[in-house]
């Protein structure tokens, strides 16, 4: 690994004040399971590393605030998939959460992370877009909040300005019952990235979100407000045209190891049917 | 604030014993027990947080020592495999090797440490819940069925 100075400010201040010195110079470590790899294998090659986990905004928290569950940013796999409201208000994010990697990488491995590294396959990303979710971000400018679909652009590119920094995930609160449920494919059990990764969500006045990753460049979220989707007695058909619809924007790379996009494309329809039903069985529950 | 390119002083506890040494800031906290402080139970292997066989516990959680910098670890408590044994090997490694578990032995230490991390936290788990909890140690020699026999045996003979 090459070297690179190394900083551990405990202000949120001083780190974006880093980041406005260094910019692209510089690189965030929270989790590290991603930056490590890319300090070792060189893709990464940055003059200045800082570590923000000493930084008092970024300890590891899940709160109730102004009507939304916030997740902070230095909070690990681990304690998402384990946390009851999560459990019980988000419960693909908590399913979601518990597929990343293996124990030892959900130890450390942040949502926030998952997030700004903007992995395709990311598995917390299509339960963060079916919860409608907002990324905060304290930059220069101040504190803005960021609605996840618009800020993945493609791997490891967000629409995060210079010198911003995610603080938090912020969850609305369900203001009605959605029954939601995270499903993925992987080549074997375990530990594994996702050829595709799915999220179904369906709500009491009948849409249905739907959120895939895996098969294009940054994760897709598509709504169907027709309820069609929702009716369990809707004629297949008419199901079939609107999935086709939802996973127009699909577009899986040929130059994948993982998987073929033929195969892609046909395990998303067979996952998306699949989740469908789970939601609505979650929600008819509910 | 601190910003250094090389040596970084940090403090470690390390299987019950506290440590002050100066590390480099690009060393791994695998390096540094291995290297800095000669403990060789963590094993080198796939370097991207895959195989599990450099896994230690770091305040109370297992992780992949090969993904954490050294200095990032600062303060913190760290148990190795070294520390599993005092004059005898602890009831998980005897049942390790009565169950026939331990054959080239090189993941051993990363699947002691995950399993006892896991009865750590639930003293009585189920074989689902064992095989997900080491999921993340790799063993080439394919010995998981005696590996989840003798977290298993060691659960069964942990008080109810």
């Amino acid at each position: 690994m090459h070297t690179f100075a190394y900083a551990r400010p405990t202000l949120l201040a001083e780190a974006v004040a880093l980041l406005e010195a260094h910019g692209p110079d510089a690189r965030l470590l929270a989790g590290g399971t991603d930056l490590v790899i890319r300090l070792r294998d060189g893709t990464a090659r940055p003059g200045v590393v800082i570590d923000i986990k000493r930084i008092a905004e970024m300890r590891p928290s899940i709160r109730e605030e102004a009507g939304c569950l916030v997740i902070g940013a230095g909070t690990v796999m681990t304690d998402i998939a384990a946390d009851e409201r999560v459990r019980r208000s988000y419960p693909a994010l908590a399913e979601a959460a518990a597929v990343v990697g293996s124990v030892q990488i959900r130890n450390r491995a942040t949502l926030a992370g998952n997030v700004c590294n903007a992995s395709p396959a990311a598995d917390t990303a299509p339960a963060l877009l079916v919860h409608a979710a907002r990324v905060v971000a304290v930059g220069p400018a101040g504190t803005r909040r960021i609605p996840i679909d618009g800020f993945f652009v493609r791997s490891g590119v967000t629409t995060l300005a210079r010198a911003e920094i995610v603080t938090a995930i912020e969850l609305p609160l369900p203001d009605r019952a959605m029954g939601a449920v995270h499903v993925r494919r992987t080549r074997r059990r375990g530990h594994d990235l996702a050829s595709v990764t799915l999220c179904c969500g369906v709500d009491a006045t009948g849409v249905t979100r739907i959120a895939y990753g895996s098969v294009g460049p940054r994760p897709v979220l598509a709504v169907d407000e027709s309820g069609v989707l929702a009716d369990p007695t809707a004629p297949g058909a008419a199901k079939e045209a609107i999935f086709e619809r939802l996973f127009a924007d699909a577009s899986p790379s040929p130059r994948s190891m993982r998987a073929s996009p033929d195969y892609r494309l046909a395990m998303l329809r067979v996952l998306g049917a699949r989740a469908l039903r789970i939601a609505i069985d979650r929600l008819a529950q509910a | 604030m601190s910003e250094s390119a090389a040596a970084f002083p940090i403090e470690l506890t390390v299987n019950g014993h506290r440590r002050a040494i100066e590390v480099a800031v690009h060393h791994t906290l695998l390096d540094v027990l291995r290297d800095d402080l000669g403990l060789t139970g963590a094993k080198e292997c796939c370097l991207v947080g895959e195989c599990g066989a450099c896994t230690v516990i770091l305040d109370g959680r297992t992780v992949d020592s090969c993904l954490v910098l050294a200095a990032e670890a600062d303060g913190s408590e760290i148990t190795t495999v070294e520390g599993l044994a005092d004059e005898r090997l602890a009831p998980l490694q005897q049942a390790f090797l009565d169950k026939g578990a331990v054959q080239c032995g090189f993941c051993i230490p990363g699947q002691l440490l995950s399993a006892h991390a896991l009865l750590a936290d639930n003293p009585h788990p189920s074989l689902p819940e064992i095989q997900e909890g080491l999921a993340g140690n790799l063993c080439r020699c394919g010995c998981y069925r005696q590996i989840t026999d003798a977290v298993l045996a060691t659960a069964e003979r942990a008080e109810r």
